[in-house]
C-alpha cells in the first residue's frame, strides 16, 4: 500500500458512533428523534461532541418513531430515529409497524448488547431483529465494523426507495465503541433490491385506450400519490383536469388531490362521501393510483365495483392484484406513471364520449344533492363536524400554511371529512394501523420539520392519554403545537360500533376519570383551553391560535354522535347508512360482517 | 383474502435466488407463517460461494391469485435476487432426497432388499438386524417406497424437500 493511501484509510478510520453519524450526515440528516440508555451511550457521546446534527428528546420511543413518521411525511424526507436496546426498542414496535402500514421511510437505529453477549439474555438484550422482522420493510444487525458505514447507507436506500418503510439498524455496543472504516455511499446499483420505477409503455397505452372509450371513469387515488412526492399530486391534478374525470381519496391520498376543486368527490370508503363510493360502485372504468384496494375501501369485495374494468399503478407489485383483480396492471412511480399517462392522452387520437362523461356528471352531481356530509348545529352542545369545520375555516382565513395530524377514531374522520387540503404533505394520520396516540407526536415531528407552520393534532380524549407525555417534548423544545381534542366522553369510535352492531352495550367504551385539560395543559408550561358552547366555540379556535406557544383545546362536543356516512364491515358501497334525516340504502349488518374489523 | 371469483387451486414450486445472509431463512418463512400461506417443502443451501447466493425451493399451494402473491412478496424482500415459479414456466424435474431406515431379520430383510433393489434405492448402512435406503425420486415415488417398508419394519425416515431446477437451456442465476 502506498504512503498516501495509507494516511488516507487511515484518516477515515473512526469509532462506530462517529461512522453511524458521518453516514446520517451524508445522507443529509439534520435532526433526529431518539431516547438514550446504556447501549446506545457511545452514540450519544458523539452527537453531544458534534453540531451537524440535531437530537429531539422524546419522552418514550414509540413517540420518536411517530415524531419521524410526521417529519418524513411532511417532507418527503427519511425520518430518523435512535433508542436503546432491549425496553427501548420493543417500545418502538408499535411505530415501526404503524410505519410499514403506511408506507412511510423511517430509519431506527437500536442499541445491542455487546456481540459477545448475543444470545446470553445479557441485561436489556432483546432479539430485536427477530422481533422488528415482520415490523419493518428490512432490517440489520452489524456484527462486522467493517460493514457499519455500507449498512447504514444501504439501510437509507431501502427505506425510500420503491415502496418506502421502516428500516432497524441494530448496533452493539462493541460495534459502537470499536474503530474501523469509513465508506461513502456506494454508487453501484443494489445487488437484489432495484424496484421498478419506470411504468411499461404498453400498459400506459392499454391504460388510456380504457380510459378514453370510458363512459363512467373514476380516478382513485392514495398514498402512493404522496409517497411519490409533491410532483405526483400537481401531475394528478393535471390528469384529472384535462380529461373531465371525477377523482377521489382515500384517507391516506388526502391531499394528493386539491379539496375545494369541483372535480373532487371527497374521501372514499368506509367513512367516504356518498357521491365517491357511488361513483366508484357505478363506474365502468377505474383507475387506481398509489392505492391498495384496503378493505376499508373496497367494503365487501365481491360486491366491489362490479362492473368497471380496472387500471391499477403501484410501485410495489405485491399490492396488485392482491385483493381485486384488475385488468391492466401498472408497476412503476405514481408520478411516473402520471407523467406517463398525460403524454399517452395527448398522443392518443381516439375521442372521449363527451356526452357519455357529461352524463356521468349529472348522476353524480344528483348524488352530491344528498349532501351527505351535511349537519345540523343547533343550541348550545357543539356538533364535532361543526368544532373541524369551523377549525378549517378560520385556519384557511387566516391563510398560514397548515399542517394537521390526528389519532385515531370519529375525530380522525371528522378531521378527513370536514377539513380540506390543497396540497400534499399537509396531512399525517395513522391510516393502515390506526395507532391511537399517533397524532401528538407525529405533530412534533411536523413542527420540528417545520418552525413556522402551523401545526395541529385534531385528537379524542381518549387517544391523547395515549403520548399525552409528549406534552413534555412541546414545552422542552418551545414546539407551539396545537392539541384540539374533540371530548366527547368516549372512545367514540368503539361507542359507535357498540351502538349499531352490538346493541348499545357500551362495554367499556366511556371516558371515565378523564384529568382536567386545562391544568393539564399548565403542568407541561402550555396553555389550556376549554370550549364547552357552541357560541363559544370561534373564540376558543382563536385564541388557540393566537397562542403563540403549545395549546391544549378541550372541546366538549356531543357525547353520542356518530359518524356517517358509513359502510358497515361486510356490506357493499351502495349499501351505505347516512346520518339520520338523509335517506340512502340502509343495510343490516350480517354475522358475517361482524366478524370483520 | 382475494376475490371469490379465484378459486382455481394449484400447487406451484418455486425457486428462490437469494443472498447467503443472516436470517433470510426467518424472513422467508416468517413470510409465509404471517401471511398465512402453505408450505409443503423448503429447501436451502448455498449454490455460488463466490456471489454469496443460496436457493431455496418450495412447494406450497393455493388459488391462483394468492400464488402470485407468494411471488411478488418473496421478490419485494430486500435479499432476494429472483423468484421462479417452476410450475407455471414450463417442464421442470423435482427430486427429493431421503435415508429410510428398516429393521427386521430374515425374509422381512430378504424383502427389503428386494423392493429397495426394484425401486432403485442404495443400501448405505447395514447390520444384522437393520438396513438403511438412499433413495433419491419424485415425492410419490418416495411415498411408495415408505409404504411398501412399513409392514415390513419401518423404523425412521429422513427425506429433504424437494429440490428443483427447469428443464433446457435457461436458468435462474
Ligand atoms: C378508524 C379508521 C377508519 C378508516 N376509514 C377509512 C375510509 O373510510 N376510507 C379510506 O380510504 N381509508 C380509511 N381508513 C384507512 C385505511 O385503513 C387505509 O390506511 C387506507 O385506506 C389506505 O390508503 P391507500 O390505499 O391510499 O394506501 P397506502 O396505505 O397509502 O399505500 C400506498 C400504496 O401506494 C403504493 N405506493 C407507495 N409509493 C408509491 C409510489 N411512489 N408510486 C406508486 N405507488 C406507490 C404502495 O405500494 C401502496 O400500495 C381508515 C382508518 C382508520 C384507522
Ligand atoms: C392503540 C389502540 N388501541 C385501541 C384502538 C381501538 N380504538 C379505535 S378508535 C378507539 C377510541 C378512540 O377514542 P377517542 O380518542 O376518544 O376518539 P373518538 O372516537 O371518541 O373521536 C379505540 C379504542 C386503537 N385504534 N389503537
Ligand atoms: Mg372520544
Amino acid at each position: 500500500m502506498s504512503a498516501t493511501l495509507q494516511t488516507q484509510t487511515e484518516a477515515r478510520t473512526m469509532t462506530g458512533a462517529e461512522i453511524v453519524l458521518q453516514a446520517l450526515k451524508d445522507q443529509g440528516v439534520e435532526v433526529i428523534f431518539g431516547y438514550p440508555g446504556g447501549a446506545v451511550l457511545p452514540l450519544y457521546d458523539a452527537l453531544f461532541q458534534q453540531n451537524a446534527i440535531r437530537h429531539i428528546l422524546v419522552r418514550h420511543e414509540q413517540a420518536a418513531v411517530h415524531a419521524a413518521e410526521g417529519y418524513a411525511r411532511s417532507t418527503g424526507k427519511v425520518g430518523v430515529v435512535l433508542v436503546t436496546s432491549g425496553p427501548g426498542a420493543t417500545n418502538a414496535v408499535t411505530g415501526l409497524v404503524d410505519a410499514l402500514m403506511d408506507s412511510i421511510p423511517v430509519i431506527c437505529l437500536t442499541g445491542q448488547v455487546p456481540t459477545h453477549l448475543i444470545g446470553n439474555d445479557a441485561f436489556q438484550e432483546a432479539d430485536t431483529t427477530g422481533i422488528t422482522r415482520p415490523a419493518t420493510k428490512h432490517n440489520y444487525l452489524v456484527k462486522d465494523i467493517a460493514r457499519l458505514a455500507g449498512t447504514v447507507h444501504e439501510a437509507f436506500y431501502v427505506a425510500k426507495s420503491g415502496r418506502p418503510g421502516p428500516v432497524v439498524i441494530d448496533l452493539p455496543k462493541d460495534i459502537l465503541i470499536g474503530k474501523g472504516p469509513y465508506a461513502e455511499a456506494p454508487q453501484a446499483p443494489h445487488r437484489s433490491y432495484r424496484p421498478q420505477t419506470e411504468p411499461d409503455a404498453q400498459m400506459i397505452r392499454d391504460a388510456v385506450a380504457l380510459l378514453k372509450g370510458a363512459k363512467r371513469p373514476v380516478v382513485y387515488a392514495g398514498g402512493g400519490v404522496i409517497n411519490a412526492g409533491p410532483e405526483a399530486s400537481r401531475l394528478l391534478t393535471e390528469f384529472v383536469r384535462m380529461t373531465g374525470m371525477p377523482c377521489t381519496n382515500t384517507l391516506m391520498g388526502l391531499g394528493a388531490y386539491p379539496s375545494t376543486d369541483p372535480q373532487f368527490l371527497g374521501m372514499l370508503g368506509m367513512h367516504g362521501t356518498y357521491e365517491a363510493n357511488l361513483a366508484m360502485h357505478g363506474c365502468d372504468v377505474m383507475l387506481n393510483i398509489g392505492a391498495r384496494f384496503d378493505d376499508r375501501v373496497t367494503g365487501r369485495l365481491n360486491a366491489f365495483s362490479p362492473h368497471s374494468k380496472k387500471i391499477h399503478a403501484d410501485i410495489d407489485p405485491s399490492s396488485i392484484n392482491k385483493n381485486v383483480k384488475v385488468d391492466v396492471a401498472i408497476v412503476g412511480d405514481a408520478g411516473r406513471v402520471l407523467a406517463a399517462l398525460i403524454e399517452a392522452w395527448k398522443a392518443e387520437a381516439a375521442q372521449q364520449d363527451k356526452a357519455a362523461l357529461a352524463e356521468w356528471w349529472r348522476q353524480i352531481d344528483a348524488w352530491r344533492e344528498k349532501r351527505c356530509l351535511s349537519y345540523v348545529q343547533q343550541g348550545s352542545i357543539i356538533k364535532p363536524q361543526h368544532a373541524v369545520r369551523r377549525l378549517y375555516e378560520i385556519t384557511r382565513e387566516m391563510g398560514r400554511d397548515t399542517f394537521i395530524t390526528t389519532e385515531v377514531g370519529q375525530h380522525q374522520m371528522w378531521a378527513a371529512q370536514y377539513f380540506g387540503f390543497e396540497q400534499p404533505n399537509r396531512w399525517m394520520t395513522s391510516g393502515g394501523l390506526g395507532t391511537m396516540g399517533y397524532g401528538l407526536p407525529a405533530a412534533m415531528g411536523v413542527q420540528i420539520a417545520h418552525p413556522d407552520a402551523l401545526v395541529i393534532d385534531i385528537a379524542g380524549e381518549a387517544s391523547i392519554l395515549m403520548n399525552i407525555q409528549e406534552m413534555g417534548t412541546l414545552a422542552q423544545y418551545r414546539l407551539p403545537v396545537k392539541v384540539f381534542i374533540l371530548n366527547n366522553e368516549y372512545m367514540g369510535m368503539v361507542r359507535q360500533w357498540q351502538e349499531l352492531l352490538h346493541g348499545s352495550r357500551y362495554s367499556e367504551s366511556y371516558s371515565a376519570a378523564l384529568p382536567d385539560f386545562v391544568k393539564l395543559a399548565e403542568s407541561f408550561h402550555a396553555k389550556g383551553i376549554r370550549v364547552t358552547r357552541a357560541e363559544e366555540l370561534d373564540a376558543g379556535i382563536r385564541e388557540m391560535l393566537a397562542h403563540p406557544g403549545p395549546v391544549i383545546a378541550d372541546i366538549a362536543v356531543a357525547k353520542d354522535e356518530n359518524c356517517f356516512p358509513m359502510i358497515p364491515s361486510g356490506a357493499a358501497h351502495n349499501e351505505m347508512i347516512l346520518a339520520p334525516g338523509q335517506t340512502g340504502g340502509v343495510a343490516g349488518v350480517t354475522d358475517e360482517g361482524k366478524v370483520l374489523v | 383474502m382475494p376475490n371469490s371469483n379465484d378459486t382455481t387451486f394449484r400447487n406451484a414450486t418455486i425457486a428462490v435466488l437469494v443472498e447467503n445472509e443472516a436470517g433470510i431463512l426467518a424472513r422467508v418463512v416468517g413470510l409465509f407463517s404471517g401471511r398465512g400461506y402453505n408450505i409443503e417443502s423448503l429447501t436451502v443451501a448455498p449454490v455460488d460461494d463466490n456471489r454469496r447466493l443460496s436457493r431455496i425451493t418450495i412447494v406450497t399451494s393455493g388459488t391462483d391469485m394468492v400464488i402470485e402473491q407468494i411471488k411478488a412478496q418473496l421478490d419485494r424482500l430486500v435479499p432476494v435476487h429472483k423468484v421462479s415459479d417452476l410450475t407455471l414456466e414450463g417442464p421442470h424435474l423435482a427430486r427429493e432426497m431421503m435415508l429410510v431406515k428398516v429393521v427386521g431379520k430374515g425374509e422381512n430383510r430378504m424383502e427389503a432388499l428386494r423392493l429397495a433393489d426394484a425401486f432403485r434405492a442404495r443400501v448405505v448402512d447395514a447390520t444384522t438386524e437393520s438396513l438403511v435406503f438412499e433413495m433419491t425420486g419424485a415425492g410419490d415415488k418416495l411415498d411408495a417406497f415408505i409404504d411398501l417398508m412399513r409392514p415390513i419394519g419401518l423404523k425412521e425416515v429422513s427425506r429433504t424437500g424437494v429440490v428443483a431446477i427447469a428443464r433446457g437451456a435457461s436458468g435462474l442465476a
